[in-house]
C-alpha cells in the first residue's frame, strides 16, 4: 500500500497516460482549443476583413499560410476563427446533452419500472429519426443560427449520454452502499446526487467528450448545406461548400477547411475513446 | 422493559412471473411466512438457516428496506410498519445494518472519513468539521487509526472494510443492529477479529444485534438466542445453549450435523436430510396431518410441530 491515498480517478489518469494515441490526440485538441481562444492574437486581420482583394485566390505562400479566399480574406485567419465556431458549438451542444441526459438517465436507472419505460421509448423515438434529416428540417424551419444548431445537436446528443448514465446508475443502484444510505433515511435525490452521479462520472465524461465531435460534424453538415451558421461568420462546413466550387483550380480553398474539420473531429474522438478506456476498463472496445 | 426490536407475524410474498410472454400468469412465492421474533435489549439474536430460507429478507424487512406484505415491525415498542419516509427518519437513527459484502457496501468514490460521517450528514448532526472528527473517532474505535480517514475503500483489506462498515453503522449510536452475514466473506482469523469487535462494541454501546448467518460456529460464540429458519418459517427458537445441546427439530439437527469437525477421527456419520425428509420428520403431536405451528415446549424454547 502506498503512503498517499489514491483516488480512483488517479488510476484512470495513469491508464490514460499509457495510451499514446489518446495522449497525442489530447495534445492536438488542446492546441486547437488554445488557437481558438487566442485567435485574435494569431490572426493578422479580422475574420471578415477583405484586405487582400487584389490577391484573391492566392495560393499558400509565406505571407498567406493557407492562401487567400475568393473574397480576398486571409484563409488562415478564417480557419483559426472557424475553430472557434466549431469548438463552441461542439462544447455547448455536449454540455446541453449532459443537462438533458444525466437527469433522465439517472431517473430511469434508479427508479426503473415505469420511469425507465418512458425514457427508453423516448430514446427509441430519437434513435429512429436520422439526425441529419431532422436537423435539416428543423434548421430550415428556423433559418439556422448558432443557438438552433446547438439545440439540434443536443437534441440528438443526449441519447448516448442518457444510455451510458442509465446503465451505470442501474448497476450501482444494486450495490449495498446505496442500501446503506437508504437504511439511513437518505432521500432518492440525495442518493442520486451523492452516490449515483459521482459513481457515474466516468460515463458522463466519456459521453460529454464523444458528444463533441458529433455536434461539430452536424454543424459542419448544416453549414455546408447552407442552413447552418450564416456568413460572414466563418464555419468550416460553410468554407468547404465554397471551396468545392473552386476545387479543380484553387485546391487550398477546399483542402484546408476539410483537413481542419477532420483533424479536430479525429482528435476529439481519439481523446474520448482514450478517456473511456482509462475511466472504465470494462467498457473497452465498445 | 420493551424489547429493542419486535417482529410480529411478518410475511413477504413475491410475485413470480412465469415465462411465456404477456399473458403469463404470476405465481406467489412466500419468501417469509408469518415470522415473529423478539430481540431483547442488549442481546444478540442469531437467525440461521440455509440460503433462500428467508433470513436476509426478514432482516431487510426489519430495516424497512423491503416492504413486508403482512405483519408489524416494532422498534422500542413503536410500530414503524406503515410510517412514511419522513416519519420513519428518526427511527432510522435507531436501527442500522451491516452487510455481507464489505466491498460493495462502501462507496468507492468517497474517502473513509466521508463514508463514516455520512450518517451524521444525512441526519444533519453537527458542522462538517465536527462530523469528520466524530467519524475519525469512530474509525479509531473500530480499530483503524486517524490516518485512514482520507484513504479510499479499494486500499483496504476485507476485514478493514468491514470495520469501516461497522463504524458507519454505529456512529449514530443505534439501539438495533442488523448484521447480515458480516463475517461470511472473511477468512477465519479476520472473522474472529470482527466478531470480537462486534462483542466489544455491543457491550460498550448497549446494542441489540440481529445476527443473520449460516455459520453455526460463529453463531455459537456470539449469540444469546438462536432462531432457525426453514422455507420462510421459524422452525425452532431457543437459547444458544439449548440449540446446540438439545435441538428438537430435524432441520436444526441436520444444520448442526453439517458443522465440519476438525479431527477426522471424531468424524461421525452425518445425516443430510432432503426437504421432503425434513417435512416428513417434523414433530407431530397427534399423528394427524395439519398446519405446522410454533409451540412453546419449554420456557424460551419454541418448536414447530404439527398439532
Amino acid at each position: 500500500m502506498s503512503d498517499t491515498p489514491r483516488s480512483p480517478l488517479y488510476f484512470a489518469w495513469r491508464r490514460f497516460a499509457d495510451n499514446k494515441a489518446a495522449l497525442v490526440a489530447g495534445a492536438i485538441l488542446l492546441l486547437i482549443i488554445l488557437m481558438a481562444i487566442f485567435a485574435p492574437l494569431i490572426a493578422k486581420t479580422g475574420y471578415a476583413d477583405q484586405k487582400f482583394l487584389t490577391q484573391a485566390y492566392a495560393f499558400p505562400q509565406a505571407e498567406f499560410w493557407f492562401g487567400v479566399d475568393d473574397l480576398g480574406r486571409d484563409f488562415f485567419t478564417r480557419i483559426v476563427y472557424g475553430a472557434r465556431v466549431s469548438l463552441t458549438i461542439g462544447f455547448t451542444a455536449a454540455a446541453f446533452s449532459l443537462v438533458i441526459g444525466i437527469p433522465l438517465g439517472a431517473i430511469a436507472g434508479y427508479y426503473g419500472g415505469r420511469a425507465d419505460w418512458c425514457v427508453m421509448r423516448l430514446i427509441e423515438l430519437f434513435s429512429v429519426v436520422p439526425p441529419l434529416l431532422a436537423a435539416m428540417l428543423l434548421g430550415a424551419l428556423t433559418n439556422g443560427g448558432f443557438l438552433t444548431i446547438v439545440l439540434i445537436a443536443a437534441l440528438f446528443g443526449w441519447v448516448q449520454v442518457c444510455l451510458l448514465v442509465r446503465a451505470q446508475v442501474k448497476a450501482i443502484a444494486q450495490k449495498e452502499f446505496v442500501r446503506a444510505a437508504q437504511a439511513l433515511g437518505a432521500t432518492p435525490g440525495y442518493i442520486i446526487r451523492r452516490h449515483l452521479i459521482p459513481n457515474a462520472i466516468s460515463p458522463i465524461i466519456v459521453g460529454f467528450v464523444l458528444a463533441i465531435p458529433l455536434a461539430m460534424m452536424l454543424e459542419a453538415s448544416l453549414s455546408f448545406l447552407g442552413i447552418g451558421v450564416p456568413p460572414p461568420t466563418p464555419s468550416w462546413g460553410q468554407m468547404i461548400n465554397v471551396g468545392m466550387n473552386f476545387m479543380y483550380f484553387y485546391w487550398h480553398l477546399a483542402v484546408f477547411p476539410t483537413a481542419a474539420l477532420a483533424i479536430t473531429v479525429l482528435a476529439t474522438t481519439l481523446f474520448g475513446d482514450g478517456l473511456r478506456d482509462a475511466l472504465d476498463p470494462t467498457l473497452k472496445g465498445r | 422493559m420493551t424489547p429493542a426490536l419486535e417482529l410480529k407475524n411478518l410475511s413477504k410474498t413475491y410475485q413470480l412471473r412465469q415465462s411465456g410472454g404477456f399473458f403469463a400468469r404470476s405465481t406467489d412465492h412466500l419468501a417469509v411466512n408469518n415470522v415473529s421474533l423478539t430481540l431483547p435489549r442488549n442481546q444478540i439474536l442469531g437467525l440461521v438457516g440455509e440460503s433462500g430460507s428467508g433470513k436476509t429478507t426478514t432482516g431487510m424487512m426489519a430495516m424497512r428496506l423491503v416492504e413486508p406484505s403482512a405483519g408489524q415491525i416494532l422498534v422500542g415498542g413503536t410500530d414503524i410498519t406503515a410510517l412514511g419516509h419522513a416519519a420513519l427518519k428518526p427511527y432510522r437513527r435507531k436501527m442500522q445494518v451491516v452487510f455481507q459484502d464489505s466491498y460493495s457496501a462502501l462507496d468507492p468514490m468517497m474517502t473513509l472519513a466521508q463514508i463514516v460521517a455520512e450518517p451524521l450528514h444525512i441526519h444533519g448532526l453537527g458542522t462538517g468539521a465536527e462530523q469528520t472528527e466524530q467519524a475519525l473517532d469512530m474509525l479509531v474505535k473500530t480499530g483503524l487509526d486517524h490516518s485512514y480517514g482520507n484513504r479510499y475503500p479499494h486500499e483496504l483489506s476485507g476485514g478493514q472494510r468491514q470495520r469501516v462498515a461497522i463504524a458507519r453503522a454505529l456512529i449514530l449510536h443505534p439501539t438495533v443492529l442488523v448484521a447480515d452475514e458480516p463475517t461470511s466473506a472473511l477468512d477465519v482469523s479476520v472473522k474472529a477479529q470482527i466478531i470480537n469487535l462486534l462483542l466489544d462494541l455491543q457491550a460498550e454501546m448497549g446494542l441489540s444485534i440481529l445476527f443473520i448467518s449460516h455459520d453455526l460456529s460463529v453463531v455459537r460464540s456470539l449469540t444469546d438466542k438462536v432462531a432457525v429458519m426453514f422455507q420462510g418459517r421459524i422452525v425452532e427458537e431457543a437459547t444458544t445453549e439449548t440449540i446446540f445441546t438439545d435441538a428438537r427439530h430435524p432441520y436444526t439437527r441436520s444444520l448442526l450435523d453439517a458443522i465440519p469437525v476438525l479431527n477426522p477421527r471424531d468424524r461421525r456419520a452425518r445425516t443430510f436430510l432432503t426437504r421432503a425428509q425434513i417435512e416428513a420428520a417434523t414433530p407431530r403431536l397427534s399423528g394427524q396431518d395439519g398446519r405446522p405451528e410454533l409451540l412453546d415446549i419449554a420456557p424460551g424454547h419454541r418448536l414447530e410441530a404439527i398439532r
